[in-house]
Order: C-alpha cells, then structure tokens, then sequence
C-alpha cells in the first residue's frame, strides 16, 4: 500500500509541527468561512431585494395600451396610397382599457403548461373623502387566493388578514401610509367617491405595507367583485392578466407570443424590471471577487509555510530518497500535505461559515421599509459551500505544487555531503 | 568464483563548478557476495563521490555500474529509487533518523516502501533486526530521543530490512566515540562473517579499514591499491 504509505508520511511531517500546519489551515479556514459568510449574506440580500420586486411582479402582464390606432383610416384607404397623408390631433378616442375576450384568454393561459398561474386584476382610481379633503388612490381589484398563491400577497399585508378583502362584503385594505393619512383602524370605514362621482363606504379589514412609501400612500386592495362594482362594470371586466411561469427566463418569449396570440400587449418583467438584475449580478460578482481574494490570500500562507518546511525537512526529504523513495513519491508526499491542510482547513471553514451564517441569519433586522423581514436574510444555497470547498483544495494543491516539485528535485548527495 | 554483487567499468567523473574537475578516473573494480570491503584515502581524494556513483544517488559520471549483473547506467529516476530500496543498505556519518517517526517506525520505512511484505510482517522483521543489534529496547522511543550511537545501530537495522544485495556505509564511524566506533564495526564484522552480507564502507579510519576483508585505497580520484 503505497498511498498509506506516504499519507502516513505526510501526516507525521504534519503533526511533527503541528503549530505551523494549524497557521496555515486557520488561514484557509478563515477564508473559506468568510467566503460562505459573505456569499450566503450578499445572496440572502439580493434575493430579498430581488424578491421585493419580482415576487410581487407578474412575469408576464397582459393588458390593453391606451394609444391611438397606428393606421389611420386615410392610409388604408387606395385612393390615397400614393400621397403622404397629414393628420393632426389624432386621439386614441375608441380604444379602451378593458382587455376584450378576456375570459377565453384567462382560460386559455391558465391551460398552457408553462404557466405557474393567472390571475386577473383592474385598478380603479378613486378619491378619498377625509372631512373636506380629497385624497387621490388606486383601487386594485384582485382574486385574494390566486394573488397569495402567486406573489405572497399576505405577506404585505402586515395587519389583518388577506382573505377578508374577499369574505368581507364591500371592505378594502389599505396601504399603511394611507390609512395613516385617514386614521382609520380596522373596523372602520372609509368614504369613497369612484370618478363617476358616486359614493361608497367601504370597511378597512387589513393594512398593505410594499416597503416602497410612494406606494404605500396610494395603493389599496380590493376584491375584484368589488371593485367591478365601484366602476359600475360587469363580472367579466378586467384591464390586466398577471401570468407567473414555471421559468422566469421564458417570460420575454412567451410574451412575444401572447401579444402576438392574443392581439393584445404583453410585457416580461425582464423589460420590466431589467435593473434588478444587474444590481444583483455585480454584488454577485464582488463577493465572488472578495472570497476569492481571501483564499489567494490563504494560498500563498500555505504556499510559504510548505517552502519553510522543505528547507526544514531537506535532511529527511535525502534520507527518504536514499532508501528509495523515488521523486514522484516525494511530490505526493508534499502534494498530500498541501491537500491535507485545504481539505481539513477548508471542511472547519465551511461549518465556520454556515455557523456565521446562522448568526447573521438571527439578527435582528427590523425596517419599516422592509415589513416582511425581521432579521437579516442569509441565502444557504449548497453551490457557495461546493465551490468554498472545491476552491480550498484547488488552491492549496497549487500553492503545494511548486514546493512539492521542488523537493521531488532535491539531490540527495548534496544535502548528505553537505554535512 | 563467487557471485559479483557490485562491479565499476571505467567510472569517470568530473566536477564542473566553478571550474572542471577531474575527480575520479578510470575507477574499475569489483565486488563478490559476503565481502567487507573498507575505501580508504585522504580527505577529498573522491571516495564518498565513489561512493555516491556506487549507490546509484549521482548519475552523472561515465562509465559502467552494475549491481547485481545488471547495469544501472542510464535507469530512470524511479527505476534506480526501487534499486536503492531493495538493494542497497546505507548507513551515514550523521545518522539521518526520521525525526518524525519513532525508532521502529524509522527501520519500518523503506520495507514498506518496498511493499513485499505485509505491515505487521515488516514490522516482525523490523524488531527482529532491532532485537539482533541489541536495541530493541528502544523501538517505541522518538528517532531524536536516542543517543548517537543508538541512532548509528538503528541505521545499520533500517539498512538491513529490506535484506539488501550490500549495504553501503559512508564513514559510519566518523561521528562515533571510540566504543560506539566498535561497537558498530563488530556489528558490521557480524554481519559480514555470520551473514554473508557484503559491505562497502568508505572510511578514513586506519585501524577500522585494517581490520576489514579488504582494503580499496584511493589517491587523487585514482584506485591505488585493491
């Protein structure tokens, strides 16, 4: 057995300075804990600010763009093919916001297997009756279950509960700067005059906090029967689809698809939100970057104590050759040196890691921007703590290979004769 | 005739820094099996370079060795490791222990290295060889924790586990007191006489080299008297 051999080598050049050898695998230990640390943090973080935006964001939103017609009835007409055509003050008079067939189009995506879920929404813009004051605000009307499948709808709303906008008969939930505006508790209720100037009461049952202010202070939910009625329509009317797919990547194919299907406008939240995605890629980046760094950094401390340590062992490397070790036994006797620290360093920094992890993951972290968070978001995601592991050993086999290489090529009538 | 372990065919060599040296030349001579041979000659007249061709450790000379009838000139680097390992035993001025290992550990090595026996079948032949040397007492204890002496006789044990075709010894005796000095040459006698184990031990001890089976002397890289 001639592994055993030279791992049982290895292991007693290891323990016979076992100080150096714990230098040097708190080296690798440190930063492999701080690369899970840091990635686990800075993924945790981005998944939440992602998560503040895309998971309420439909991936792919069907509706009816208010715009004039493109082609103006002059420019279909033959007579006038071959004339350029004037028209000024065009007016997007007949189109309307409703989205037209909608029920066979709801069916129909809901149908397709690509599709996680749909649901419909219309938004009603309102006014506010606070004593003398108006105060502007946007009614959502939306399906309660199918809204909290889909985009963790309960989990806005911070007081009260979701499911009562839709089994409380004409009652509404407020966004949280709203409702402080109006000073209205749950239980009471609020006047409201809908832009075709009629007026309705409605019951506060919830608070809607988004984390954005702006929003907070306008936005309101409603159930969609409800709202149907505030704008005095039918049961069938609805302004938008909210599609989630099984695959955020397809949204801008299937997009293009149902626009084109359904003769309707489709946005992808790619186009949508392209934003996020870079500011979550480039933070990516940096903490791959830092950790990285760090065990470089590491690299180069195992790097020099292998060297320190083949100065210190020449006598043993020529006595090893003498009774014949050959070279390459030799190297691997170092190799494994080098892979023992990163392997053993490099395990204790990944437990490391996930115990800073599980500290962070316990502080507090309360933000009345952030309403779902209530302590720092780590992300555990198993790949950080594959790639902290594997990289640990790459480096540490490359900062033992030159010293390895180096004492497989020790001469060992030098070192004797040298005496 | 008896068995030739060991035979050199016009071994040349020269040192080429800082300026070319000759420093052996036209070394031939053989060896037969059980023989003890001794290499004798001033400081510097190239005996331990004789010595470390003979051993297979330097490759860079001209000429001709053969160990065992077969030639070693040319091998590869991991070829001449495995010769040295299973034929040839060395012993040094300055002892070479593994600090590392314990005293049995240090005899174990190149036995598992040769890999022909089981472990606890090497670490039988290792006490064995111990126990025959009279130090067995000691195998348990640190390689640094011996005396010198000591450490001399655990060399000659980890030289004879592998039962080599000859052992090699360069000054074995050269850092020795007068008793240790003794001691380890009537062991080497032992071997040679009881044994048949063939010896080739470079020395400039006068009295040593005297009581050895036959004397190589060197002057100036040259073999004078075999």
């Amino acid at each position: 057995m001639n592994g055993k051999l030279i791992i049982g080598i290895a292991r007693s050049l290891l323990l016979a300075r076992w100080r150096q050898t714990l230098v040097a695998a708190v080296g690798v230990t440190f930063s492999i804990a701080m690369f899970i640390t840091l990635l686990g943090f800075m993924n945790g973080l981005n998944d939440m600010l992602d998560g503040l935006i895309l998971n309420r964001t439909p991936h792919v939103r069907l509706y009816n763009e208010i715009k004039p017609t493109q082609q103006q009835p002059v420019n279909l007409s033959a007579d006038f093919k071959n004339s350029y055509n004037f028209i000024s003050s065009v007016k997007s008079g007949i189109s309307r916001q409703e989205i037209y067939n909608s029920g066979p189009i709801l069916k129909a995506v809901k149908a397709d297997a690509r599709v996680l879920g749909a649901t419909p929404k219309l938004t009603a813009q309102v006014f506010f009756n606070e004593g003398t004051i108006d105060i502007t605000g946007v009614i959502n009307g939306v399906d309660v279950e199918e809204e909290n499948r889909l985009f963790n709808f309960q989990d806005y709303v911070t007081t009260g509960h979701a499911i009562d906008a839709k089994n409380v008969a004409n009652s509404i939930i407020l966004g949280k700067g709203l409702a402080d505006i109006l000073v209205a508790d749950i239980g009471d209720v609020v006047q409201i005059t809908t832009v075709l100037g009629e007026r309705f009461s409605l019951k506060v049952v919830g608070y809607f906090q988004s984390g954005i202010q702006e929003i907070d202070k306008v936005q309101c939910y409603a159930s969609i029967g409800t709202t149907q009625k505030l704008l005095g329509k039918p049961n069938n009317y609805m302004t938008d689809i909210q599609v989630k797919l099984h695959d955020l990547d397809m949204a801008p194919a299937v997009a293009k698809e149902y626009a084109s299907v359904f003769n309707i406008d489709a946005e992808d939240i790619q186009t949508a939100n392209s934003q996020f995605e870079t500011g979550s890629n480039v933070r990516s980046l940096i903490s791959y970057a830092v950790g990285i760094t760090l065990l470089v950094v590491a690299g180069f401390g195992i790097f020099n104590i292998l060297n320190m340590m083949i100065y210190e062992k020449m006598d043993s490397i020529a006595i090893l050759k003498a009774t014949g070790f050959s070279g390459s036994d030799v190297n691997r006797v170092f190799l494994v040196i080098a892979l023992s620290i990163g392997f053993f360093g490099g395990l204790v920094g990944l437990l490391l890691g996930l115990l800073f992890s599980m500290v962070i993951d316990n502080i507090p972290f309360v933000t009345a921007a952030l309403p779902t968070i209530k302590t720092f978001p780590v992300n555990y995601n198993p790949l950080y703590y594959f790639i902290g592991g594997s990289f640990s050993l790459l480096t540490t086999y490359l900062a033992g290979f030159f010293p390895a290489r180096k004492a497989s090529k020790v001469d060992p009538v030098e070192i004797i004769r040298g005496k | 005739m008896r068995e030739i372990i060991l035979e050199a065919r016009h071994i040349h060599k020269q040192f080429h820094d800082p300026v070319t040296v000759q420093v052996l030349t036209d070394i031939n001579f053989t060896i037969t099996k059980g023989e003890f041979v001794s290499v004798i000659g001033k400081s510097g007249c190239g005996k331990s370079t004789l010595l470390y061709i003979l051993s297979t450790m330097d490759t860079d000379y001209q000429g001709e060795l053969l160990i065992d009838r077969e030639l070693m000139t040319g091998k590869s680097d991991a070829e001449l490791a495995h010769i040295r390992n299973a034929k040839i035993g060395f012993v040094f001025q300055f002892h070479y222990l593994l600090n590392e290992f314990s005293v049995l550990r240090n005899v174990m090595l190149p036995g598992l290295k040769l890999n022909k026996y089981r472990e606890q079948e090497v670490e039988h032949r290792a006490m064995e060889r111990l126990k025959m040397l009279g130090i067995d007492h000691l195998a348990q204890k640190m390689a640094y924790r011996i005396s010198g002496g000591e450490k001399q006789r655990v060399a000659i044990a980890r030289a004879l586990i592998n039962d080599p075709y000859i052992i090699m010894g360069d000054e074995p005796t050269g850092n020795l007191d007068k008793r240790n000095s003794e001691l380890v040459f009537d062991i080497f006698k032992e071997l040679a006489e009881t044994h048949q184990q063939t010896l080739l031990i470079v020395t400039h001890d006068q009295s040593f080299a005297q009581n050895t089976g036959r004397i190589i002397e060197m002057e100036d890289g040259r073999i004078i008297r075999h």
